[in-house]
């Protein structure tokens, strides 16, 4: 299987900080890594290089198949990162901002209608300004803004922060309907006892560098009823039509998300 | 690149429709400052329509470098241009673009408040638009390239100005001396400043087309 994401010895420098300090990760398309460790141990940063928003000092590192030294604005269009702040325009409304995501994205419009039923979004928050959102509704919005791009690889950064139980389930099936037609994901999350059920890989962060976990599911690992029912697939979660750009799409076979 | 453009210009634009601090701030920011230079030099219209053509740009220009802030103060931060998937000569040209609408519907304004409050009389009305297309595509530019290069830093309000206006000098002159040339009926001596503007306009755009993609990485 191809590689969705490759460090080598990565090190990448904030100010004259060593932010990662000589990370080495393989990652497989299709596969969902969960990144766990302290404030300030380099996930954030392990995310931005890898959605080519870093500049690697040194070692070597690439990305679905483009070197991050000298293709890191080619990595960006097939690339969802989804940031600590909201990247939306809080003048906008939140069907405004997803539409302007999918044009800037040059995908067809016909994908943001499901992806605002999928978050969630279909009712009356649509013609909702942002800035009248909660941080919830704003999560949200987000992740719908990156859903209608259909990225390869998925990069959230405490994708649960700020939402409310049903928003969580709602994140955790969409993580595994994504995964399950070929999109790979990095999650970091300082809640590994959501992720880690899903089918993650975890690793810890620390110091700049990353290593396996140790062995055994998290304290207080398990999900809720209906996030446990996406994730084993013993439900088959709601429908919304958009193709995934995963392992699958890539071997020329479109996938529809179930 | 132009696809790209036109959907950052009409972003922008959305969201300055619905902030309305183009039309609440930025505009009556103008006007204030034509009715201050009125009290500061005198209430004698002479000397006033003397100097309209000076205190009309330079009134343009501090209007310029608020519209500059704003197309900027408006993004979300942090990575979202270079996430977005967008042009990065698309975002300069759209930026441009929708921050050269607002200046010309400012221009439009601040010439009614010159006529109004300064009594000037308007004449050589093509000359007077060409320096307001060739000013209006030079401010605009070199003020999204200017507010991108201090995008990044947490002092921007106070040290845009600072770069910027200096860099408008040209533009300042310049344009003055077109509309005195107009206003006073040579227009024969507004042909230099005239093309003087245009070169600014054109060195300034294709700088900007050329440098944003690269700036903004670094910004």
């Amino acid at each position: 299987m191809a590689s969705a994401i490759l460090l080598q010895q990565a090190i990448a420098l904030a100010g004259r900080f060593p932010a990662l300090a000589g990370v080495d990760l393989a990652v497989d398309e299709g596969e969902l890594i969960l990144l766990s460790g302290s404030n300030g141990a380099g996930k954030t940063s392990l995310l931005r290089l890898c959605a080519g928003l870093l500049e690697i000092h040194s070692g070597r590192a690439s990305v679905l198949g483009h070197d991050l030294r000298r293709e890191r604005r080619a990595i960006r269009s097939r690339v969802g990162y989804l940031a600590h702040s909201s990247h939306l325009y809080d003048d906008l409304t939140v069907e405004e901002n997803v539409r302007f995501a999918a044009r800037a994205g040059r995908v067809g419009l016909h994908t943001v209608e499901p992806a605002l039923e999928r978050l969630g979004l279909a009712g009356r928050l649509r013609t909702l300004p942002l800035s009248r959102c909660s941080a919830g509704q704003r999560r949200r919005a987000s992740l719908a803004a990156l859903l209608v791009r259909q990225p390869e690889l998925w990069l959230l950064d405490e994708p649960h922060a700020g939402l409310d139980a049903d928003g969580r389930d709602l994140l955790d099936g969409l993580l595994v309907e994504l995964r399950a037609h070929g999109a790979t994901l990095v999650v970091a999350s300082h809640e590994p006892e959501r992720v880690w059920p899903l089918g993650a890989r975890w690793l810890v962060m620390a110091g700049g560098r990353l290593r396996p976990a140790a062995s055994g599911a998290p304290a207080g690992g398990g999900l809720s009823a209906s996030g446990a029912a996406s994730a084993t697939g013993s439900e088959p979660a709601r429908g919304f039509g958009l193709v995934a750009r995963g392992a699958a799409a890539t071997r020329g076979e479109p996938v529809h998300v179930a | 690149m132009w696809r790209d453009a036109i959907l950052v210009a009409q972003k922008d634009l959305r969201v300055e429709l619905r902030s309305r601090v183009a039309t609440n701030q930025v505009v009556p920011f103008a006007l204030v400052v034509l009715v201050l230079f009125a009290f500061a030099l005198d209430p004698s219209t002479g000397l006033l329509r003397q100097a309209a053509p000076g205190l009309y740009w330079v009134a343009v220009c501090f209007a310029a470098v608020l519209a500059t802030q704003r197309s900027f103060s408006l993004e979300p931060g942090g990575d979202a241009l270079r996430c977005s998937g967008l042009d990065a000569a698309g975002v300069f040209l759209g930026k441009a673009i929708a921050v050269a609408l607002q200046l010309a519907l400012l221009q439009a304004v601040l010439t009614a408040g010159v006529v109004v409050l300064y009594g000037v009389s308007l004449r050589g009305g093509i000359i007077l638009l060409g320096a307001g297309l060739a000013t209006t595509v030079g401010l605009a530019a070199s003020g999204v390239l200017y507010g991108l290069l201090t995008g990044g830093i947490q002092v921007r309000e106070t040290l845009l100005p600072l770069l910027l206006l200096p860099v408008l000098a040209p533009v300042l002159l310049s344009a003055t001396r077109v509309w005195s040339a107009a206003l006073a009926g040579t227009p024969s001596f507004a042909d230099p400043w005239l093309s003087l503007l245009a070169v600014f306009a054109a060195v300034y755009t294709a700088a900007g087309i050329v440098a944003f993609p690269a700036l903004m990485e670094v910004s």
